[in-house]
């Protein structure tokens, strides 16, 4: 086929404008559209930003990497029955207003948590399931994370937070005091609460004159 | 809405206009002479003979026999010096990576069964900071990506480029220096993960600080291709350098916009990651691995590839629809739904490159697998082909609404990520690395029977980390999907699962010893048998065996 050769023949610069072309067209699609998009979507009403405190615990969440277990994007009604779980509705892009960066994860070994502060407010709940997950919940696989946590023999300072555990799982004498990335991440955890609705409210229907 | 309909009508017909416009010229020949590009990886006369370093003396024969027995190389003296300047050019640097990349192997194996061990065991080594699930997951997805499969991947790049384009490697120095900087980068992220310092985004772990030597690294490695590209001795291009060349230019602008601080945000950020969660697999290492595997195939058959203009067309449709599936690990998320149509549609459509491959490959493999009893090299990448053809279409069914809804979130995916970048990609890499150690180190493989305890293990051990997983995972995603089924059950019931997954795991990580062990006694010009500058060595007819042993 002598007649093409030059014309379609692989050649460096027709590899390097080819595949620049295309790069560049996937990025548009899945990385500038969105960034024009959603660039001044604004956060719904109800969405308030998080606190420095949470902020803090958000950086405690990331650094021991919750989000490989546990994802934060509930699914729609129609495609799994996240919401009867108790995982709440289905989000909308403003609800991540404040959430850079994102943490929808991929993963459920454990539960959704995009509401787990609506769901389970206790923070000596979650102190306690932070230091041992099986005292709260029999089977879980969550792994414990003894290094949030001091444990000491005899009484516990003024102004530290004593982790009260369950009879079976305390050791008299024994205290357990968070530390402040426990404190951190717990307030984070209670602060995912977006079980305001995802849209304002509608304007009141003017009655139609007859 | 309006814009939808007109985003997705647009992506829909430029796809459809692309594919009639390759298959005209297809039909007409456009492409050249395939024919011509598809021999380029021999010299003349080679045709027929077999070449895999890594297999005994005896085995070459055998293998040469089931190949072709009348062949007798005949290539000139000219040809074999070019070839053996060629593979010299290029020892250094590629030793360099090779060893790297087997270190890393090793330490991302160990933090992978630790990982996995976690996971059904979760009071197991808790006390450390370091070594909770939560870092040591991240810190062995990091050492395989960016320790093992890249250095491995950017070694038998640069091992290629030199013998594909029948010229001495330019400027290695400067893919040295970006090695040198990569693994920089690699230490510090895993150290920053390690520490608490992730960006928190899966795969993009590492913080900027230490992408900037990645970037800087990933475009230097590149350089010598390049500078080599532009003093060519062959007219043309063979498809495994398209492979390599887009690749290497592909990645460090995926990852320099991936990483940059402060651009992206909330759901764009999610768009953002999985855009570049896919296209690092897809325009990074599998561009690689097809590459290996589009070159050494033919090279140990000594029989061209199927057909030539078939791997234009999979080349040039793997660059369009694989850049564009990312949107498919999102559905059911909180993002705009025609970017998550267009990734499912594309998903489906990597149907196309994927048999244009799988086409190429076991076309040239058919009638002749009893090669695969001799050959070591081909052993390994035969499998990772068949192993591709099977990830890819797992993925494009994955990617489905229906299918989807059911792995999403389990560890179906797990085992689908591992079936890719495992099956496919590292068992290409040791294949290759097989073919390439005896050639760099001009020093045979010293004990066989490493090699077949390496493939087996490996290979039973990945058989029971795959099914157990797939098994697993489906089940979860079955549990999770039924609202009277309480969460907890869907915990309970993936840990048989989970435990098999870590005795597979356990196995494959045995083999990597076994692997690294031998690589590094080779290093060490270790054990009985001596090659001696085979690579110099004139085509010999060897009694008993008979038949042409080139370089």
């Amino acid at each position: 086929m002598s007649a093409g050769v030059g014309r379609f023949e692989m050649d460096e610069l027709r590899l390097v404008v080819g595949a620049m072309v295309i790069l560049s067209g996937a990025t548009a699609l899945l990385v500038v559209l969105p960034y024009m998009l959603l660039k001044d979507e604004p956060p719904p009403p109800g969405l308030k930003p998080y606190t420095a405190q949470q902020l803090k615990g958000r950086q405690v969440y990331i650094a021991n990497g919750c989000v490989y277990c546990h994802s934060q994007q509930p699914r729609d009604i129609a495609q799994a029955p996240d919401a009867q779980r108790g995982w709440g509705r289905a989000p909308v892009a403003g609800d991540y207003a404040y959430d850079t960066p994102h943490l929808l994860g991929t993963m459920r070994t454990g539960p959704d948590l995009l509401n787990i502060g609506a769901r389970q407010p206790s923070r000596d709940w979650h102190l306690g399931h932070l230091y041992q997950p099986r005292a709260y919940t029999p089977g879980s696989t969550m792994p414990p994370y003894p290094f949030l946590f001091d444990v000491r023999q005899g009484a516990a300072q003024a102004g530290e937070t004593v982790v009260t555990l369950p009879p079976a799982w305390s050791r008299p004498g024994q205290v357990v005091v968070a530390r402040p990335e426990a404190l951190a991440l717990v307030d984070y955890l209670i602060a995912l609460d977006r079980t305001y609705p995802a849209l304002p409210p509608m304007p009141p229907l003017t009655k139609a004159t007859p | 809405m309006d814009f939808t309909v007109g985003i997705l009508l647009t992506t829909f017909l430029t796809s459809v206009l692309a594919l009639f416009v390759f298959i005209a010229s297809m039909a007409k020949g456009l492409f050249g002479s395939g024919g011509a590009a598809a021999v380029q990886i021999f010299d003349d006369g080679e045709m027929g003979t077999v070449e895999d370093p890594a297999a005994t003396r005896a085995q070459r024969g055998s293998l040469q026999r089931a190949m072709d027995p009348g062949q007798h190389a005949a290539r000139t003296s000219v040809d074999v010096a070019i070839r053996q300047r060629a593979d010299q050019s290029s020892s250094l640097v590629v030793g360099v990576c090779l060893t790297l990349s087997v270190l890393w192997l090793v330490l991302a194996s160990l933090a992978g069964l630790i990982s996995s061990i976690k996971l059904h065991s979760p009071d197991w080594w808790v006390g450390m900071e370091w070594l909770t699930f939560g870092r040591i997951r991240p810190i062995h997805l990091n050492l395989v990506a960016y320790g093992w499969c890249s250095m491995a991947g950017i070694g038998v790049a640069l091992w290629l480029i030199p013998r594909l384009l029948k010229t001495e490697l330019v400027g290695a120095r400067w893919a040295l220096l970006g090695g040198a900087l990569w693994t920089v980068g690699v230490v510090a992220g895993t150290v920053a993960i390690a520490t608490g310092h992730s960006d928190g985004l899966e795969w993009l772990e590492y913080p900027w600080q230490a992408d900037i030597p990645m970037v800087v690294g990933g475009a230097l490695v590149g350089f010598p291709m390049w500078l080599t590209l532009l003093r060519r001795k062959v007219d043309h291009l063979y498809v495994s350098v398209w492979y390599i060349a887009a690749a290497l230019l592909w990645f460090p602008i995926l990852f320099l916009i991936a990483n940059w601080p402060d651009l992206h945000f909330g759901v764009q950020q999610a768009t953002m990651n999985w855009w570049y969660g896919h296209n690092v697999l897809g325009l990074w290492f599998t561009p690689l691995a097809l590459a290996a595997s589009y070159y050494f195939i033919p090279k140990v058959l000594g029989k061209p590839i199927h057909s030539y203009n078939l791997s234009l067309l999979g080349f040039w449709s793997l660059a369009f629809f694989y850049s564009q599936v990312g949107g498919h690990h999102l559905i059911g998320g909180p993002v705009p739904s025609w970017l998550i149509t267009i990734s499912i549609v594309q998903s489906m459509m990597m149907v196309v490159p994927v048999v244009a491959v799988a086409i190429n490959q076991h076309l040239t493999v058919l009638g002749n697998f009893r090669a695969l009893l001799y050959s070591p090299t081909l052993r390994f990448i035969v499998l990772g082909g068949m192993m591709y053809t099977a990830a890819s279409v797992q993925g494009s069914l994955q990617a489905l609404r229906s299918v989807n809804t059911v792995t999403h979130f389990t560890h179906y995916t797990v085992a689908h990520a591992h079936l890719g970048l495992y099956g496919f990609f590292t068992m290409v890499m040791f294949g290759a690395i097989y073919f390439i150690m005896p050639r760099v180190m001009k020093w045979e493989w010293p004990y066989p029977w490493m090699i077949s305890a390496h493939f087996w293990l490996v290979v039973a051990g990945f058989g029971i980390y795959f099914v157990g997983l797939s098994f697993g995972g489906w089940y979860q995603g079955l549990a999770m999907l039924d609202k009277d089924i309480p969460f907890m059950d869907s915990v309970r019931l993936t840990l048989p699962y989970l435990q098999a997954r870590s005795v597979g795991g356990a196995l494959m990580t045995l083999g990597h010893l076994v692997f690294a062990v031998h690589f590094f006694m080779m290093g060490w010009k270790f054990g009985p048998r001596r090659l001696g500058a085979a690579l110099l060595r004139p085509p010999v007819l060897l009694p008993g065996v008979g038949r042409g042993v080139g370089a």
